[in-house]
C-alpha cells in the first residue's frame, strides 16, 4: 500500500530560548511558578510601555541559525501579527515576517541510506503568548463559564523553525525533531522539554498518489506533546488521508488537534476562516543588524554537533550507527558516554552496553534523565573494570550498578560493604571443592564415570558455600582437574 | 510693540512669570517654591471655569512638593536650577497612582503602576505636578473636542476651540494656570494648538524624547513636546527630558547639547526657506499677513530668505492619514477589556465583551481612525495604501534633506487658520484634517520644528503662530532663530499676549 502514496511532511517547531530575561522586557523567564508573578508593565502591554529587544535571544537565535547552515540576515527587521486573544497582551505578537534574521539552512538527519538532508526555509524570532485557562465546558474557550489568564510566559523568547516539506513519513519527522532537539541542547539555547512546552512542533502533512505532482491537500496538526506523539500523530493522520483517497472521498484544509489518549486527531478550524494578520513593521524596535563581526564570533564558538559528533564516535570508538545513535540523541548522554569511555581502558562498546541494556533501563524505572542520575560517569567505567579483573561477576554487577543509581556510591565501596569480593585463590576453593565432593559421592562418581552433565550441580553447591563469591571460573577448573582428568 | 519687549516680568505677578523667571527668583532666595505654587494654583482654579483645561488636579500634592523643594532650596541640596517651579503633563504622559485616560472613557479607571520617562526626569529635577490636562482622546484630532470628557476652550476668546490634540495644556499655559507643561505632537498636536493659544510649541527631533510611558498613538510619529510662553523656557524643559533612554529602542543614543547655551547668539547670515508648495493653500489672509511680517522681521535681524520647493509635501496629509491609523489600530487593539480600564461586563462571551467594550469605551473619531488603519493593513491593500504612504515619508525625507542643503531653517505659518468656533469642524473630519497641512510633514520626516507666536490676527484678534523648521537633531539652531524673533516681536512677556480673560 505504501507504495501507492507519498507523503509530504513540513515541519514547525517553536523553541523557548533559555534566557535569563524575557524578549522585551527584564522579567525574568522561568516555567510555572505563582499565576502573574513574572510579571512588569511591558509584558503585560500596559499603555505606554515599549518593547527593548533581548540581545541574548538574538545571540542564541544566531547561534541556532548557524548550526542549522543558514543565511544570516545582515538587515532584518521585527513586524507586528495582529489578531485578538486574551492571553495576548497587547492584542498583537512581536514577531519576524518577510524579514527573517536566518534564512536557507538544512539539518542532515541519520537515514536507511545514511544521511538525509532536510531543508531549513527560516529561523525567526518572536515572543511567546500567556496561558488561558478555560474553566468549565469542554476546556476550549467558547464553551467555558470564564476563563483566567497567566501572563508569566508572556514574552518568553521563542524561535519559530521552519522546514521545507521535506519530510516523507511519520517516522522521518520524528527523527528530524529527534536531531533538531540534540542540536539545540547541544547548543545551549533552549530546555528543549517537549512536556514542559519549551519545544513545540506543529505539522503540515499532506498524502499524493505515487507520481502526482501535484502536492495533496494539507492538513495542519497541533498538539503533539511529545517526540513519540509527533511519530503517532502524523501516523494517523497519514493513514487517514491514504483512506480517505482510496475511498475517493474528500479532504479538506484544516487544522487538526491531536488526542494523546485515543491517538487520533480531531478537527480544530477549517482554513476557510484564514486570519488575516494585518503585518507591518513593529515601528517600536529598530532594524536588526547583527554584525559580520559578531555573526563570526558566534560561529566560531560553536560547540561541536551532533552530525559531526556521530562520525567521530565511529571513528574514534568504533561504534555501530545504531549505537552513535542512541548515545548521540541527547548530548548530555553523548558527553556521559565520553567522560565515561576516557575513564576506561577496554574497548569502549563495553561501556556502551552497558549504558544502554542496564543504565538506561533503570533510568526507565526511575523516569528521571541521564543529567539526574546520581553515578558520575567514571565510577561506571570503575565498575566495567572490576568485572574485566574478575573482583566481581556480571550478575553481581549489575546488582551493584542498582545500588550506585540508589545510593551514589562508588562501586568499590558497594562491593567492600556487602562482602562481594570474588575468591579466586585456588586453595581456598579447592578446600570448598573438596567439602562438596565428599557430601555428594554419587554425584562425583558419574562424573568420574564420563558424564560432565552434573558437573554444573556441583559448581552451584561450591558457590553456595561460598556465598557467590568463588570465581565460577576457577571453580569449573579445578572440578574438571580433579575428576575428569 | 518693541518698546514694551523689555518690561521687567520680575514685577509680573507670580502667575505670568516665566519658569526660566521663577527659577532665578528661588535662586535669589527672593520666591519660595510654595508662594509660587499657590499662586499659580490660585490662577489654576480661576480660569479653570472657562477654559477646562484639567481632566485631573493634583493642586495638593503639588503644594506639599512645593514645601518640600523649599526645604531643599533652604539647605542647598536642589535637585536641578528648576528645583520646585510647577508644570502639567498632558494626559497621555502615565503618571504612577494619578489617573491616566487618555481622554478616554476606555481608560478612566486605570490609575498606572509606572512613570514615564519624561515624568520621572522632570520629578527628578523638583518640578511639582499640577495635575494631567484635556485631550482629543487618544490625541486624535486637532480640538479637545474628542476628548470623552468635553472640550477645553481657548483663553482668547471660549467660543472657540483652543486647538489639539495638546489643547488643554495650550489653553492652561496661555491663560497663566501654569508656566509650562509637557504635550505630544503626531501630527501637529503641540504646535497647532500652541499657535492658537498664542504660545511656543516644539516639536522635538524623533528620538530625542523617550516614548517610554508616553501613550501611543502612532508610534513612528509620536513625540513629546514642551509648551511654554518663551522660547528660553521651552528650551528648558527640552533640556530636562531630552536623552537616551534604555527603555525605549528608537530613542536617539546622542548626546544632547546645551539649548540654552548661545540662544541669543542672532540669526545674522542665517539661511532661510520659504515653502513654495505652501503659499496660497487655503491659509487665512489674517493668518498670512502676520506671517508675512515675520518673514520680513527675520530678514531685518540678517537672515537670508529663499524660496525652496517640497514637491511631496502635497501628499502629507494622505499619507498621514494611512500611517497614523495603521499604527493606531494596532496600538489601540489592547484596549480589550481583559486586564485593565473599561469592561463591558454583561457580555456572554470573549468576543462580545472585547466588542462591546470597545464600542462603549472609545469615540467617534477613534474609531474611525482604527476602522482607516485597519482596512490600509489589510491583505490585498496594504502595499497600495500602508505601503505607498510609506513611499511618499520617504520622498517627503529626501525632499527636506535637499532643502536643507541650501538653508539652515524652513519657515511657514503653523496653522493655515487661527482658533475656530467650537463645533465648526465637528461634523467635516477632512476639513479638521486640513489643520494641520503645515504641521504633519514634520513629523513624517521625524524633524525638529517649534510654533512661536507672531501677535494676533488683525482679522478676529486671535493668535498666530509661525512655524520653524529644524534639520533633525538640530534643536538648537531651531532654538535661536525663535529667540531671535520672539525678542524683536517683543510680545512675549507683555499684557498684550495675555489673554483678556
Amino acid at each position: 500500500m505504501s507504495g501507492r502514496y507519498e507523503t509530504t511532511v513540513g515541519l514547525e517547531i517553536h523553541v523557548e530560548l533559555a534566557t535569563r530575561s524575557k524578549m522585551f522586557c527584564g522579567c525574568r523567564v522561568a516555567f510555572a511558578g505563582a499565576p502573574n508573578s513574572r510579571v512588569c508593565p511591558v509584558c503585560l502591554g500596559f499603555p505606554g510601555t515599549l518593547p527593548v529587544a533581548n540581545e541574548k535571544a538574538v545571540e542564541h537565535t544566531l547561534r541556532i541559525g548557524l548550526a542549522l547552515g543558514c543565511d544570516i540576515a545582515e538587515h532584518c527587521l521585527f513586524h507586528r501579527k495582529n489578531y485578538f486573544y486574551p492571553d495576548m497582551p497587547k492584542n498583537y505578537q512581536i514577531s519576524q515576517y518577510d524579514s527573517p534574521l536566518c534564512l536557507r539552512g538544512h539539518l542532515d538527519i541519520p537515514s536507511k541510506t545514511g544521511s538525509k538532508s532536510i531543508g531549513i526555509t527560516r529561523v525567526h524570532i518572536e515572543e511567546d503568548t500567556g496561558k488561558s485557562q478555560h474553566v468549565g465546558g469542554d476546556g476550549r474557550i467558547a464553551s467555558s463559564e470564564y476563563s483566567l489568564e497567566d501572563f508569566n510566559r508572556a514574552g518568553t523568547p521563542l524561535v519559530e523553525i521552519v522546514t521545507e516539506p521535506d519530510i516523507e513519513s511519520g517516522e522521518e519527522a520524528t527523527t528530524f525533531v529527534t536531531e533538531l532537539r540534540a542540536l539545540l541542547e547541544a547548543l545551549g539555547v533552549s530546555d528543549v522539554r517537549m512536556d514542559e512546552g519549551s519545544l513545540r512542533v506543529d505539522a503540515n502533512i499532506s498524502v499524493r498518489r505515487a507520481g502526482e505532482i501535484e502536492h495533496g491537500t494539507k492538513v495542519e496538526v497541533k498538539n503533539m506533546n511529545s517526540i513519540r506523539s509527533v511519530g503517532r500523530a502524523l501516523a494517523f493522520e497519514e493513514e487517514r488521508q491514504r483512506r480517505a483517497l482510496d475511498e475517493g472521498s474528500p479532504l479538506v484544509q484544516e487544522t487538526r488537534h491531536f488526542d494523546e489518549k485515543s491517538g487520533a486527531t480531531s478537527s480544530m478550524r477549517s482554513k476557510e476562516h484564514a486570519f488575516d494578520y494585518r503585518y507591518f513593521p513593529e515601528p517600536d524596535l529598530v532594524p536588526l543588524e547583527p554584525s559580520a563581526h559578531w555573526v563570526a564570533d558566534i560561529q566560531k564558538t560553536l560547540p561541536e554537533l551532533p552530525p559531526e559528533r556521530r562520525q567521530r564516535f565511529v571513528s574514534e570508538y568504533g561504534l555501530t550507527p545504531i549505537d552513535v545513535g542512541v548515545l548521540t540523541a541527547s548530548s548530555s548522554t553523548a558527553a556521559w558516554f565520553e567522560d565515561a569511555a576516557r575513564a576506561y581502558a577496554g574497548d569502549p562498546k563495553k561501556i556502551v552496553n552497558w549504558i544502554i541494556a542496564d543504565l538506561f533501563g533503570l533510568l526507565n524505572v526511575a523516569g528521571i534523565e541521564l543529567s539526574a542520575c546520581r553515578i558520575a560517569p567514571p565510577q561506571l567505567a570503575a565498575l566495567v573494570t572490576m568485572v574485566d579483573a574478575g573482583t566481581i561477576s556480571g550478575t553481581q554487577a549489575k546488582v551493584v550498578l542498582a545500588e550506585m543509581f540508589r545510593s551514589g556510591s562508588p562501586p568499590r565501596e558497594i562491593v567492600r560493604a556487602k562482602g562481594m569480593e570474588q575468591v579466586s585463590d585456588k586453595g581456598a576453593i579447592e578446600a570448598f571443592i573438596d567439602e562438596a565432593i565428599a557430601e555428594n559421592p554419587d554425584v562425583a562418581d558419574k562424573v568420574r564415570g564420563g558424564n560432565p552433565g552434573p558437573l554444573g550441580f556441583l559448581v552451584g553447591q561450591v558457590m553456595r558455600k561460598m556465598n557467590g563469591q568463588a570465581n565460577p571460573k576457577v571453580v569449573n577448573e579445578i572440578l574438571h582437574a580433579k575428576l575428569l582428568s | 510693540m518693541s518698546g514694551r519687549a523689555s518690561t521687567p516680568s520680575q514685577e509680573a505677578p507670580l502667575q505670568w512669570r516665566t519658569a526660566t523667571e521663577l527659577a532665578r527668583g528661588l535662586e535669589a532666595r527672593e520666591l519660595s517654591a510654595r508662594d509660587i505654587t499657590a499662586a499659580i494654583i490660585e490662577q489654576s482654579n480661576a480660569v479653570e471655569p472657562v477654559v477646562r483645561a484639567y481632566l485631573k488636579s493634583t493642586h495638593e500634592r503639588a503644594l506639599e512638593s512645593a514645601v518640600a523643594a523649599d526645604e531643599r532650596w533652604s539647605r542647598d541640596t536642589t535637585l536641578s536650577s528648576h528645583d520646585g517651579v510647577p508644570l502639567a503633563y498632558k494626559d497621555i504622559f502615565v503618571t504612577r497612582g494619578v489617573a491616566t485616560t487618555c481622554g478616554s472613557r476606555i481608560l478612566e479607571s486605570w490609575i498606572p503602576p509606572y512613570d514615564a520617562t519624561v515624568v520621572s526626569r522632570c520629578e527628578g529635577a523638583g518640578l511639582t505636578s499640577l495635575g494631567k490636562l484635556n485631550l482629543d482622546e487618544f490625541a486624535m484630532g486637532s480640538s479637545t473636542e474628542n476628548s470623552a470628557f468635553g472640550p477645553s476652550r481657548n483663553p482668547w476668546n471660549t467660543d472657540c476651540v483652543p486647538g489639539g490634540s495638546s489643547g488643554g495644556a495650550a489653553a492652561l499655559v496661555a491663560a497663566g494656570g501654569v508656566p509650562w507643561a509637557w504635550g505630544t505632537d503626531t501630527g501637529g498636536s503641540v504646535r497647532q494648538p500652541a499657535s492658537l493659544c498664542g504660545i511656543v510649541g516644539v516639536k522635538p527631533t524623533y528620538g530625542r524624547v523617550s516614548r517610554y510611558g508616553l501613550i501611543a498613538f502612532a508610534s513612528s510619529l509620536d513625540q513629546a513636546g514642551p509648551m511654554a510662553r518663551s522660547v528660553e523656557d521651552a528650551a528648558a524643559l527640552l533640556q530636562m527630558a531630552a536623552g537616551h533612554d534604555p527603555m525605549d529602542a528608537t530613542s536617539i543614543p546622542r548626546e544632547v547639547p546645551d539649548y540654552l547655551e548661545g540662544i541669543d547668539e542672532g540669526i545674522s547670515g542665517m539661511r532661510i526657506g520659504i515653502v513654495k508648495e505652501f503659499e496660497g493653500g487655503g491659509t487665512q489672509p489674517g493668518v498670512r499677513s502676520k506671517v508675512e511680517d515675520a518673514y520680513r522681521r527675520l530678514e531685518k535681524l540678517g537672515a537670508s530668505l529663499e524660496e525652496i520647493s517640497l514637491p511631496s509635501f502635497e501628499h502629507g496629509i494622505s499619507a498621514y492619514y494611512l500611517i497614523a491609523p495603521a499604527e493606531a489600530s494596532s496600538n489601540l487593539a489592547r484596549y480589550d477589556g481583559v486586564r485593565y480600564g473599561y469592561r463591558q461586563a454583561d457580555a456572554a462571551d470573549i468576543v462580545a465583551m472585547s466588542s462591546r467594550t470597545r464600542a462603549e469605551g472609545f469615540g467617534d473619531e477613534v474609531k474611525r481612525r482604527v476602522m482607516l488603519g485597519t482596512y490600509a493593513l489589510s491583505a490585498g491593500y496594504y502595499e497600495a495604501y500602508y505601503g505607498k504612504a510609506q513611499k511618499v515619508r520617504t520622498l517627503i525625507i529626501e525632499d527636506l534633506e535637499r532643502a536643507y542643503s541650501s538653508v539652515d531653517l524652513i519657515v511657514s505659518p503653523t496653522s493655515p487658520t487661527t482658533a475656530f468656533k467650537l463645533g465648526e469642524r465637528t461634523s467635516n473630519p477632512l476639513e479638521m484634517y486640513l489643520s494641520d497641512i503645515f504641521t504633519v510633514p514634520v513629523n513624517l520626516a521625524g524633524n525638529a520644528a517649534i510654533s512661536v507666536p507672531c501677535g494676533l490676527s488683525l482679522d478676529d484678534g486671535l493668535p498666530v503662530g509661525l512655524q520653524l523648521i529644524a534639520p533633525a537633531l538640530d534643536e538648537k539652531t531651531m532654538f535661536r532663530a525663535a529667540y531671535a524673533f520672539e525678542k524683536d516681536l517683543g510680545w512675549a512677556g507683555t499684557a498684550e499676549s495675555r489673554p483678556p480673560l
